[in-house]
Formats: structure tokens, C-alpha cells, sequence
């Protein structure tokens, strides 16, 4: 199992603002979930972290780099948590306490507990509103600030700020627990965390240009809580579905688009550009994950980017293994979306005439009157088949649906040759 | 953490059961009363009569209002709750599932103000 799962490794010395932000990245959520783990309360916690931070960036420039810099910081923060909680007198507080001030972290190989799994069921709890539970996750193991989140899911700061503060009270009010659930709930659990995470990752993936920032780093920050859940949970094959899927995805970033920026569909991608690294690790991850013999969405979903990923080496995509895996992922989601893909993987195998009729099976499914992708292949095997007036008026509604403009363009590239 | 569980129930289904069947769901709620008590998690418990019975009191403007009449008015009614000791919100949404309540309307479960 440890070839499945890469530690992330911190960079050597380097000047204290560099070093802060590496422990930042590395430890945040490391530090949030210890702090937090037995108050519930996750945002005296940040607030307690945060101080440190500030603390660190005077003291580390004056006083040289700390050897164990996570311990340091534990130290700072620790202290500033107790005292505000002392001050506050929020509750009797002083049981719930003593297991956070009775880790000594003042030496320099202190070891400090990995909690963050717990943190991250807890912010993907059932009872957190689904839609709150990425940006959450987001705030608490990687430490984004709302303002960074709001622009990535297309919400008001003010109001991403408000909706985060409402899930750490509720996490802290009603007791909902920071820690791994019990053997038989694990799977059941996880699956709101993996779908979290794929959330995030979703907001990332859909500025493929990259030009925005914050959305390309939502992509890295889903990878990078992907590969925690993997290296702390690395015998549930869904996590390790998940991280695969990702990295397959994240693989053909530089293949979406080019130097115009115009979108570039994967059939037309030059396979050349995309990350033989990350399709290598995610190709063991699935290898891994598929010795556990416990079949997911996330496996499928990754199995199916493997099979076009063999492109790269063969020149072709296993397109008879990808209609199976379409109705495997059909079979256990009975989602519409596994369908459309389905048809477009139908098309290469027998023509467009018989994907059509696929398509048309499910066309009725009210699911997909708003679904971008279903009118996008309806529009692409009508303009094979030369129903131009029918492929033209698919082609409008797929533009019409569509929110990244550079796809928008493409489709409407697409629609004007129809149109000769 | 105390939790107080609070059942919404259509109440006129236990009118229309037949004798046998509403012994039956007594028999329930006696058995899951038990099982609380015995792990140690039963606070209290009460079961409230029709809400044809209920009436509403409001102070406005220094004048008491008193209205015939639940607050709200919906398919269903408060019929009763559990006030129960739970670790973690978690503990306490499994008790919710195991209330026979939660097989015939909607359970509510809400921390308990500590003050």
C-alpha cells in the first residue's frame, strides 16, 4: 500500500515569509483540526492560527527560522486559543481544554496528532448544508479566505463569509463530532467528503484557461485534500478513485486550450501535452484501488479518463471499455449524464446514427433540459448525420446554456459550419 | 450534550389505526422509552394531546392576545418530544432514527441551550 501514497514533503530552508507559507499549506489544517478537536470550535481555532502566523512573520525575519516551525507555531497559536477561550468563559471549558495544552510541542520532534480527517468529516457532515461543504473544507484544512472561495463558486464574499460562519456554529452548537465516524458508517460518510472534494475541484477545472487564479488553485487545493484522504485513509478505494480522477483531469490542463486560448475538445487535444507524471500516479492510484474489489463512481469515473488516456501511448481511446464503464457508472448512479457520455462514446464505436438513437431513449429526462453537455452532443452527432436545421438549433441552445465563453466560442464556431 | 428530539406527526393516522394497531405503536414508543433509559440517555419525555387543544398567547402592545389554535398550521403536528443526553450530534441523530416517530413524521433534533 505505500506505493499508493507519496507523503508531501516540505522544501528545505529558505527566508521566514517563504517558510511561513509553506508550514501554512503543509500544517493549517493540521494545526485547525488539533486546536479544534475537542470545542468544536473551528473558528476560534483560525483565529488562533492566524495570530501565530502574524506572530511568526515578526519573529522569524529577527530571530532565524525555527527548527521545528509546525511546533512553533502549535506553541503560539495553543496559547492564544486558551487565553481566549479562558477570557471569553465561553463554557466550562476547562475539561475540553486540557487535552489540547496536554501535547508538550515546545521540543523539536514533537509530533503533532493528525486530526484533519476528523475536520473533514465534520465539515462534510450531513448535517451541513451540501452546498456549504466544499468552501468549508476549503476554509478550515486549507486555510482560503472566503473572499477567495466566494469568487471561485460565483458567490458574494459577504455572503460566502455569512454561510461559512453559519457551519462553524452549527458545527460547535449542535455538537457535531470532529472525528473519523465509526467502522460501519465510514464508507456511507466518506462519500460527502469525496464529493466535496470533487466539488472543489469541479469550480477549479471550469476556468481551463487558467487565466483566473483562484479558480486554478481550487483545482491544486482538491488534489492536494484528495492526497490526505488517501494517505490517511489509503485502504478505501473510493479516495483513491477520487485522487486518480483528478489527477487524470488535471493532467490535460495544458491540452484544453491554446496559445489563442480557444477550447480544444479532447478527441482534437495533443496528447503529447498532456502530464505523463500525473497520469502515471493516477493510473497506480486506480491499480491500487481496483485490488480492493469494491466497485465506485469514482473509480468508474477515473477507470473511464484512463481509458482515453491510453491515447497517449496507442493513438486511440479504448472506446468499447469506456462504453462498458459508461453503464457500470449508469448502473449505479442512474445518472443522465453517464448516458449523454455514453452516446458520444456509442458514436465512435457504431456512428452517429445509433448514438442519435440513444439519445433520443433519454431525451425526455427533464434533467437535461438546463444540462449544457446533452444539447453540445445532440448538436455534434446531428451536424455527422447533415441534420443541419435540427444540429443548428442544438448548437443555439448549447451556446445559450454555456458560462465559459472560449467553449461558447468554440460551439459557435462549430454552429457556423453547419450553417454553409 | 443534551438534545431535545421533538416529533412532527400527522395525528390524525393514530385515529384512524385500529385498536390493535395503535397498542402496537404504544408498544413502540414504550420499548424505545426503555431503550433510552437503559443506555443511560433518557432525560424526559412527554407526549401532547391533539393539537385541537392548543392555544396560542402573543403580548401586543402591552395587551395579551390569546388565539384558538396552534402557532403553525401544518400537515403535521407537534405530538410529543424526547429530551435526551447524547456525546455528539451524531449520537443523537441515531437515536432520532431509531424513534418510531421517525417511521411515521419528521424528527427535529436541536441542542439544548447550555447556560
Amino acid at each position: 500500500m505505500t506505493n499508493c501514497t507519496a507523503g508531501v514533503q516540505l522544501h528545505g530552508p529558505c527566508n521566514p515569509s517563504d517558510l511561513a507559507e509553506q508550514v501554512a499549506r503543509r500544517s493549517y489544517g493540521k494545526l485547525v483540526a488539533f486546536l479544534a478537536a475537542r470545542t468544536g470550535d473551528v473558528a476560534s481555532a483560525e483565529d488562533a492560527l492566524s495570530e501565530a502566523f502574524a506572530a511568526a512573520l515578526a519573529d522569524w525575519p529577527r530571530n532565524g527560522c525555527p527548527q521545528n516551525p509546525e511546533a512553533w507555531l502549535m506553541t503560539v497559536a495553543r496559547r492564544k486559543f486558551l487565553d481566549a477561550y479562558r477570557s471569553t468563559q465561553r463554557e466550562a471549558a476547562s475539561e475540553e481544554l486540557e487535552d489540547t495544552a496536554a501535547i508538550p510541542v515546545d521540543g523539536e520532534n514533537v509530533e503533532i496528532p493528525d486530526r484533519r480527517l476528523g475536520l473533514m468529516f465534520a465539515c462534510a457532515h450531513p448535517a451541513i448544508d451540501a452546498a456549504i461543504r466544499a468552501p468549508l473544507m476549503l476554509q478550515a484544512i486549507m486555510g482560503l479566505d472566503a473572499a477567495r472561495i466566494a469568487s471561485a463558486f460565483l458567490i458574494s464574499p459577504a455572503t460566502m463569509s455569512q454561510r461559512l460562519v453559519r457551519a462553524k456554529n452549527k458545527i460547535r452548537q449542535a455538537g457535531i463530532p470532529l472525528a473519523i465516524p465509526e467502522r460501519s458508517q465510514i464508507r456511507a460518510r466518506l462519500e460527502t467528503v469525496l464529493d466535496a472534494i470533487y466539488a472543489a475541484f469541479a469550480e477549479g477545472w471550469i476556468d481551463a484557461a487558467g487565466t483566473d487564479v483562484a479558480r486554478r488553485d481550487l483545482a491544486e487545493e482538491a488534489i492536494y485534500l484528495g492526497r490526505v484522504i488517501v494517505e490517511l485513509l489509503p485502504n478505501e478505494p473510493e479516495g483513491l478513485g477520487l485522487l486518480a480522477l483528478m489527477l487524470h483531469a488535471e493532467s490535460r490542463r495544458r491540452a484544453r486550450r491554446n496559445a489563442e486560448g480557444d477550447y480544444i475538445p479532447l478527441a482534437q487535444q495533443d496528447s503529447s501535452l498532456w502530464n505523463a507524471g500525473m497520469i502515471a500516479e493516477a493510473e497506480l492510484l486506480l491499480h491500487c484501488a481496483g485490488a480492493m474489489n469494491v466497485v465506485g463512481r469514482y473509480q468508474l469515473e477515473a477507470a473511464i479518463q484512463s481509458a482515453h488516456a491510453v491515447r497517449a501511448r496507442t493513438g486511440q481511446s479504448d472506446w468499447a471499455a469506456i462504453v462498458q464503464l459508461y453503464d457500470a457508472l449508469f448502473a449505479i448512479s442512474g445518472s443522465p449524464v453517464a448516458a449523454v457520455n455514453r452516446a458520444l462514446a456509442i458514436a465512435e464505436l457504431h456512428g452517429a446514427q445509433r448514438a442519435l438513437e440513444d439519445l433520443n431513449a433519454i431525451a425526455s429526462d427533464p434533467r437535461l433540459a438546463e444540462y449544457q453537455p446533452y444539447w453540445a452532443a445532440r448538436a455534434e452527432l446531428l451536424a455527422r448525420i447533415h441534420a443541419r436545421r435540427e444540429a443548428h438549433y442544438a448548437y443555439s441552445i448549447a451556446i445559450g446554456l454555456e458560462r465559459d465563453p472560449a467553449v461558447r466560442r468554440f460551439l459557435e464556431d462549430r454552429q457556423k459550419m453547419v450553417e454553409e | 450534550m443534551q438534545y431535545l428530539l421533538t416529533l412532527y406527526v400527522d395525528e390524525a393516522g393514530f385515529q384512524r389505526m385500529t385498536p390493535e394497531q395503535q397498542k402496537q405503536g404504544m408498544a413502540a414508543y414504550m420499548a424505545y422509552t426503555e431503550a433510552l433509559k437503559q443506555a443511560g440517555a433518557y432525560v424526559g419525555s412527554n407526549r401532547l394531546q391533539p393539537v385541537a387543544t392548543a392555544t396560542t398567547v402573543r403580548s401586543v402592545d402591552g395587551k395579551t392576545q390569546v388565539l384558538d389554535g396552534p402557532y403553525a398550521d401544518s400537515k403535521e403536528q407537534l405530538g410529543g418530544y424526547f429530551l435526551i443526553d447524547a456525546p455528539d450530534l451524531d449520537a443523537a441523530l441515531s437515536w432520532a432514527a431509531r424513534c418510531p416517530g421517525a417511521l411515521h413524521g419528521v424528527i427535529e433534533v436541536r441542542p439544548i441551550w447550555k447556560m
